[in-house]
């Protein structure tokens, strides 16, 4: 488990802080919290003298923020280059479709998020998807979507229990 | 002074300029798209290139200083191909969408196309698809039609101080956006249109209300009534190809009355009103131990920029409504009374300089009773749209007078338009207020002209005002930071929002440099020296208000139309 750090604290870290310092500032958060709230973003912006525009401009910037909270069932499609030879880009376009959100974002009832990361050393059994710490191999789109649909099942049953 | 040589002529340079200001001295023309006057060069565009004899590769004018005995070529094969692929491909995204567009005439980037003879598309590039965004009611964003030039976040951050908007995500997929991607009406934006002015297509253009108000115009229910700002008379002329400085008070006042509206009155009678208000306002807080220095209240960027980032100093800020919504308020009120008239009866519209102005007239605070003070706010460019498309030509009519109640005008009323103005015209009346003497000379030198920050102490009867008028919000913050860091020694502060006051408002005609802004400046200047009645004070109308309707300046009934109040405004900063 990491130590969950509040923003105050991690900035607290880094006294007199310049803008040189935000990458490292906006890494602390997302993994304390998991994502880069406006909450957290209006701080640093305070903490270090930079309006939020700016901030989000240069946390956009990089592929590795996201600015909404992880779902229950946080899936990451592998984009490595193995993964995309033997066909990842097409389980990607299902699951944004089914799920209805880009890479980065989360659905509305907080259930699923979604996130593109580089090759997750699995190469072997690409196409690799990951959801929640558990590895799916040789992923079609046909299989991620009953994955998916798996998910959303159990959520059924708890709900009705 | 040396010289160098261009395309073959000898032309002269200065050192520490950069080759195209030498270039564009001697005449010669050479493309910019990122280039703004009076900031740094970001030299992101390339468009400026030029061969320079001796240097490998192509050379950014824009931003390389020129020395003595360059030999410079701007007009090679290479250099002219350079341009049309850098344009080529700014178009090989962009939407063929000129028949419909909010600069179809009047875009710095078809312009570039033609004049470089571009005649066909090279490249098709993919398309990517924003939604345009309509959430302000000022400024409107239309992401396709952005070619990512970056002006209007420099504008934005280096000469506002706002930074409301930043480049977000990177290559193919980098747009310009707010902070989380909100609208624009809930973010920092102070709705000042400073961004339009430099931006090179529609990525960025105002807030229309030009058919709302051809529809009250049509109306024969509605009593349409019109004021226009003071800034307007010395810009709208250049709609019509008149060169900058031209005023066209009187004519417009006639083509106001051609387009059909039922009243027309000058706002800066009601800049008058304000001068007597925040005059008055001014002396009770000195009598009474402050707070000070009073800020002006008459731009309505710098009330929300206040509002924003220095909300601790809202009680400094004048409780007087801009001359805008003094007019709106009285219109509404007494000369509604005085026609026998159910307000809601009246369609009120202003013409503004300012984009900001449409964000002030919603104001919930803007009215009473559900009726707003001023219905539809029209900027410089949209009062010419609706003269062309009505087919009124200014320019071709005889001038006419504007009308009572509220037409009567002194010029330190007209000097609103630029920066130093409100300061200019509140001394001339305070002298007099505060002394019974008129001043000797009204001519307030260090006031004028296109500082960004002017400063002046003089002496008003007993007491030694300290006075200071700062335009563009970047220069205000420079100053409120000082008076955070304890400096006590002004009274009065004017803030304008926009560089040089509102002449060079974000609603006036697009294309202006420094040159255009200091003639119409001068132009408002020419007007106060030719006037008969150059003081607030001695409007005679005014006087007449005051006693038939409002009483006295700060009065109950002052209180409740021409006052307002301010609010901390939670926004992402
Ligand atoms: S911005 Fe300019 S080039 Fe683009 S559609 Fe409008 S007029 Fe045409
Ligand atoms: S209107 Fe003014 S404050 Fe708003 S984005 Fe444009 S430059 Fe910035
Ligand atoms: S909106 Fe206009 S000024 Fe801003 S980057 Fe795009 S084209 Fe340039
Ligand atoms: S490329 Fe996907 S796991 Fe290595
Ligand atoms: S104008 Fe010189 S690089 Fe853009």
């Amino acid at each position: 488990m990491p130590t969950v750090k509040s923003v105050e604290t991690i900035l607290l870290d880094h006294p007199d802080a310049g803008r040189d310092h935000l990458i490292p500032i906006l890494q602390e958060i997302q993994e304390s919290e998991g994502f880069l709230s406006q909450e957290s973003i209006t701080k640093v912006g305070q903490a270090l003298a930079m309006p939020s525009s700016k901030i989000f401009g240069v946390a956009t910037f990089f592929n590795m923020f996201r600015f909404q909270a992880k779902g229950k069932y946080h899936v990451m499609v592998c984009r490595g280059t193995a993964c995309h030879v033997k066909g990842s880009g097409r389980s990607l376009d299902m699951v944004t479709k089914a799920l209805k959100v880009q890479p980065g974002e989360t659905t509305r009832d907080k259930m699923f998020s979604l996130e593109v990361v580089a090759c997750m050393g699995a190469c072997g059994l690409a196409p690799v998807v990951n959801i929640n710490g558990q590895f799916y191999a040789k992923v079609s789109p046909m299989k991620l979507q009953r994955i998916i649909e798996e998910c959303r099942e159990k959520e059924q049953v708890h709900a009705n229990a | 002074m040396f010289a160098i040589e261009a395309n073959g002529q000898t032309i002269e340079a200065q050192p520490g300029e950069t080759i195209l200001q030498s270039l564009k001295r001697g005449g010669i023309n050479v493309p910019t798209i990122c280039h703004m006057e009076g900031l740094l060069p970001s030299g992101t565009c390339r468009m400026c290139v030029v061969e320079v004899e001796g240097f490998g590769g192509l050379v950014p004018s824009c931003s390389y200083p020129v020395a003595e005995g360059m030999k410079i070529r701007t007009n090679t094969p290479v250099v002219m191909q350079t341009r049309k692929t850098i344009i080529d491909l700014l178009l090989s995204n962009h939407p063929d969408d000129c028949l419909y567009c909010a600069r179809n005439g009047n875009c710095d980037l078809a312009k570039l196309a033609a004049d470089n003879g571009i005649r066909e598309r090279s490249y098709q590039g993919e398309r990517s698809h924003r939604p345009k965004d309509l959430s302000s009611p000022s400024i409107i964003r239309d992401p396709d039609k952005c070619i990512l030039c970056g002006k209007c976040i420099r504008m934005c951050d280096e000469i506002q101080g706002v930074s409301a908007i930043d480049f977000i995500q990177r290559g193919s997929k980098a747009y310009v956006g707010t902070a989380f991607n909100q609208g624009l009406n809930v973010s920092s934006c102070i709705n000042c249109g400073q961004c339009i002015l430099v931006c090179p297509t529609a990525a960025l253009s105002e807030h229309k209300y030009v058919n709302e108000v051809l529809q009250a115009l049509a109306d024969p229910e509605k009593m349409v009534v019109v004021q226009h700002a003071p800034a307007v008379s010395v810009t709208i002329a250049e709609e019509f190809g008149f060169d900058p400085g031209t005023d066209f008070d009187g004519k417009m006042v006639a083509a106001l009355r051609r387009a059909g509206f039922d009243r027309v009155f000058d706002t800066s009678f009601a800049a008058d009103l304000t001068i007597m208000e925040e005059g008055s306002e001014l002396v009770h807080r000195v009598q009474n131990g402050g707070p000070l220095p009073m800020f002006t209240s008459c731009s309505p960027g710098w009330v929300k920029f206040v509002e924003e980032f220095y909300p601790e100093f809202l009680p400094n800020v004048s409780t007087c409504k801009s001359p805008q919504q003094m007019m709106g308020a009285v219109i509404k009120s007494f000369f509604a009374q005085k026609e026998n008239l159910d307000p809601k009866k009246i369609i009120s519209v202003s013409i503004m300089p300012c984009t900001a102005k449409k964000f002030e007239c919603n104001r919930p605070e803007m009215g009473r009773d559900f009726v707003a003070d001023v219905d539809y706010v029209l900027t410089t460019r949209e009062l010419a749209e609706l003269f062309r498309i009505t087919g009124v030509d200014p320019a071709a009519i005889e001038p006419e007078t504007a009308d009572t109640p509220f037409g009567e005008r002194s010029s330190a009323g007209k000097l609103f338009g630029a920066s130093g103005g409100v300061m200019e015209a509140a001394l001339r009346s305070a002298v007099f207020l505060l002394t019974g003497a008129e001043m000797k000379d009204y001519k307030i030198q260090a006031l004028r002209g296109m500082e960004g920050s002017k400063e002046l102490r003089v002496q008003v009867g007993d007491l030694e005002v300290g006075a200071a008028v700062v335009s563009s919000l970047g220069q205000a913050r420079k100053l409120m930071e000082e008076l955070k860091a304890g400096r006590s020694d002004l009274h009065f502060i004017e803030v304008m929002t926009c560089p040089g006051g509102c002449i060079n408002g974000g609603g006036q005609p697009i294309g202006a440099d420094k040159a255009a802004i200091k003639a119409r400046m001068a132009a408002l200047y020419q007007i106060d020296s030719a006037d008969q009645l150059r003081v607030s004070h001695k409007n005679e109308s005014v006087h007449r208000l005051y006693k038939e309707f409002l009483g006295k300046p700060l009065g109950h009934k002052s209180h409740e139309l021409l006052h307002t109040h301010y609010d901390k405004r939670e926004v992402l900063l």
